[in-house]
């Protein structure tokens, strides 16, 4: 029998605005939605809400829940968490999508053990399938699949809840696209009642002290990335990717590698669980291009591969590969570009 | 005041060092290619805890870990940096496990431990990354949760203040215990093995190692009961068989595919300032650049 249960996405909602990855997630939300034939509800809880349920609309949403208090701001673990558990078990919703972000990682988990609904956790695509279990032979149909690179990015999985609800994922930002559904879209709007979903007893956590500001790197964005790899070598031949992308109006970039090894901080690490980016031009320096690095990067326009292996695996998607030393290859071409660009 | 903590540790292959030999021709993985190590964040988490024993004498630090029975070297090395033992948590009937069920056996070894006061451990393990055990046996155990731990600014009168690294920015949090915080990797790294902590615990063993122990040697562990590494199997800590393993897994894996890219046509450049500077030309030409 198909499952009618509706799709939720939980909103962040910080500064008067629903967080983009949340958005990213209804319009993913909203097209699994249809897949399904059910409809595509949100939950936003937090203070001063206003009519937020005007933006979540434009995304698809046919239903927006709203937890509002001002307790509930700044996000704390066990109030948002026991206010999905209990709407959760009202509206069973057999899919749930949230932010693979400090606080959907601290809420998901929380969440999923209580329903005991099972998590999988920094998805790079989520799609609708079937499944037939492999001992019993029982077949289900219209299941999540919930696709991830794993173990060190060497292989991807599909995980499948197939029993349990909700199926549950969280996605980083930067993975899905926004886009609007329909500036005309109109849905629901569910007022809940704040003390029947969190009890005064699961306001333990205090927060003391907040220093939140907005991230200086901004690589998301930036139209022109040059990313370096373990084979880099140090944090001072980063300098070089520094120099060249200054020249050519661009950001810095990591794998996973040279952020563990302390080259560069982590914000600028590019890939699964880092940021997703899609500039126009991608310059990989000493980077081997293991799947959870490319899973970052590859929808990026052109890439440019520079390594000293001529069989970097990454090569296979790049468009220009020049095999050779990133440290000699890279002054060479802030030179060429400050001779030609005039 | 002295605390009972205990430190949740995992022992995770080396996946930041893959060869080119870890996955085998048929696409699985070569687990025996990669060096088993202590999940580098559960050592930050360690810290924290060799930090809160040194200022407050009397508090004991104990480890535990869930997996094959060689980690208890995890153990081991815990002890040698400061540790004061460990119980490894072991069993066929354990394996395949998702986050859940491992969050629920790592819960009832940590009821079967008893009076803690604290538990701590890294975010997250480099094998999966996911960032779900620590919460999950939070939710398990009813306590709150402190994720993106950096600092342990103060502990005392039955609470801890705890300062939290976020993606933009930072949050000091005060929860009572006892509570559940995990650690991020930028909290201070965890202190080397210390000289004489390495004589003394040389032959810290769990039972089934002490069993391939020469004479001599189990002679002196058996005088000496700290050097004993206790093995715990899913009976010893009641677990319900339908919530471990497999069974009490709600995510399953469907398929696992290794990953063979889309070749796009590449062109391979010489290495020569001649094909560099073409390359610079072509990208302003087509606005690529400039």
């Amino acid at each position: 029998m198909a499952d009618t249960n509706n799709l939720i996405v939980y909103c962040e909602y910080d500064d008067g605005k629903v967080a983009d990855v949340s958005l990213e997630l209804l319009t993913k939300g909203r097209q699994l939605a249809n897949s399904l034939g059910v409809k595509l509800e949100a939950v936003v809880i937090g203070d001063k809400l206003h009519d937020i349920e005007k933006e979540i609309f434009k995304y698809g949403a046919d239903t927006v829940y709203k937890l509002e208090d001002k307790k509930l701001y700044p996000y704390t673990s066990n109030p948002h968490a026991s206010a999905l558990i209990n709407l959760f078990k009202e509206i069973k919703p057999q899919v749930c999508l949230m932010g693979a972000t400090c606080i959907g990682r601290d809420l998901g988990p929380r969440v999923s053990s209580c329903l005991h609904s099972g998590l999988t956790a920094d998805c790079t695509a989520l799609e609708i399938g079937p499944h037939t279990d492999p001992k019993t032979g029982k077949e289900y149909e219209n299941l999540l699949y919930q696709i991830r690179p794993a173990f060190g990015g060497n292989i991807v999985a599909t995980i499948v809840n197939p029993e349990c609800r909700p199926q549950m994922a969280t996605v980083r930002e930067g993975v899905m696209k926004k886009q609007i559904h329909d500036e005309n879209h109109k849905g629901k709007v569910v007022n809940l009642d704040v003390k029947k979903y969190v009890r005064p007893e699961d306001f333990v956590v205090e927060i003391i002290d907040r220093h939140i500001e907005k991230s200086k790197v901004n690589i998301k964005n930036s139209p022109i990335i040059v990313a370096g790899g373990y084979g880099m070598g140090s944090k001072e031949n980063f300098d070089l990717l520094f120099d060249l992308a200054n020249t050519l109006g661009g950001e810095v970039g990591a794998s996973r590698a040279a952020v563990d090894a302390g080259f560069v901080d982590h914000d600028r690490q590019i890939g699964q669980t880092g940021v997703t980016v899609r500039p126009k031009l991608y310059i990989a320096c000493g980077i081997s291009g293991q799947i959870q690095h490319i899973a970052g990067m590859q929808d990026s326009a052109m890439v440019i591969s520079i390594n000293n292996d001529p069989d970097a695996p990454i090569n296979t998607i790049a468009d220009y590969v020049i095999t050779g030393n990133a440290e000699e290859i890279v002054p060479k071409l802030i030179k060429y570009y400050k001779k030609n660009s005039k | 005041m002295s605390l009972n903590i205990v430190v949740l540790a995992k022992q995770v292959p080396d996946t930041r060092n893959v060869g080119k030999d870890a996955m085998k021709e048929d696409g699985t993985i070569n687990r025996a290619a990669l060096p088993a190590i202590f999940n580098p964040e559960d050592l930050n988490a360690l810290e924290q805890a060799l930090r809160i024993k040194d200022a407050n004498p009397g508090t004991t630090v104990t480890l535990l870990t869930m997996g094959l029975p060689r980690a208890s070297e995890i153990i081991r090395e815990a002890m040698m940096r400061g540790a004061d033992g460990g119980i490894v948590l072991t069993d066929r009937v354990l394996g395949g496990a998702d986050t859940l069920a491992t969050s629920y056996s790592l819960a009832q070894a940590v009821k079967k431990i008893g009076n803690y006061d604290l538990i701590l451990g890294g975010r997250q393990a480099i094998d999966g990354d996911t960032a779900q055990v620590g919460p999950q046996i939070a939710e398990k155990l009813g306590l709150p949760q402190v994720t993106y731990a950096e600092d342990i600014l103060e502990i005392s009168n039955g609470h801890i203040v705890v300062k939290r690294r976020l993606e933009n920015g930072v949050e000091t949090v005060k929860a009572p215990l006892p509570c559940v915080v995990t650690v991020n990797g930028s909290a201070p790294d965890c202190r080397p093995r210390n000289a004489m902590r390495l004589m003394r615990f040389k032959y810290a063993t769990s039972q089934s190692e002490q069993a391939k122990l020469p004479e001599q040697i189990k002679e002196i562990v058996a005088k000496r009961p700290e050097l004993t590494i206790r093995e715990w199997s899913a009976a010893d800590v009641d677990a319900d068989p339908e919530q471990i393993g497999m069974p009490g897994s709600p995510t399953k894996v469907k398929n696992i595919v290794n990953v063979v890219f889309t070749a796009k046509e590449s062109r391979r450049l010489d290495n020569d300032d001649e094909s560099l500077e073409g390359l610079v030309k072509e990208l302003l030409a087509n606005h690529t650049i400039g």
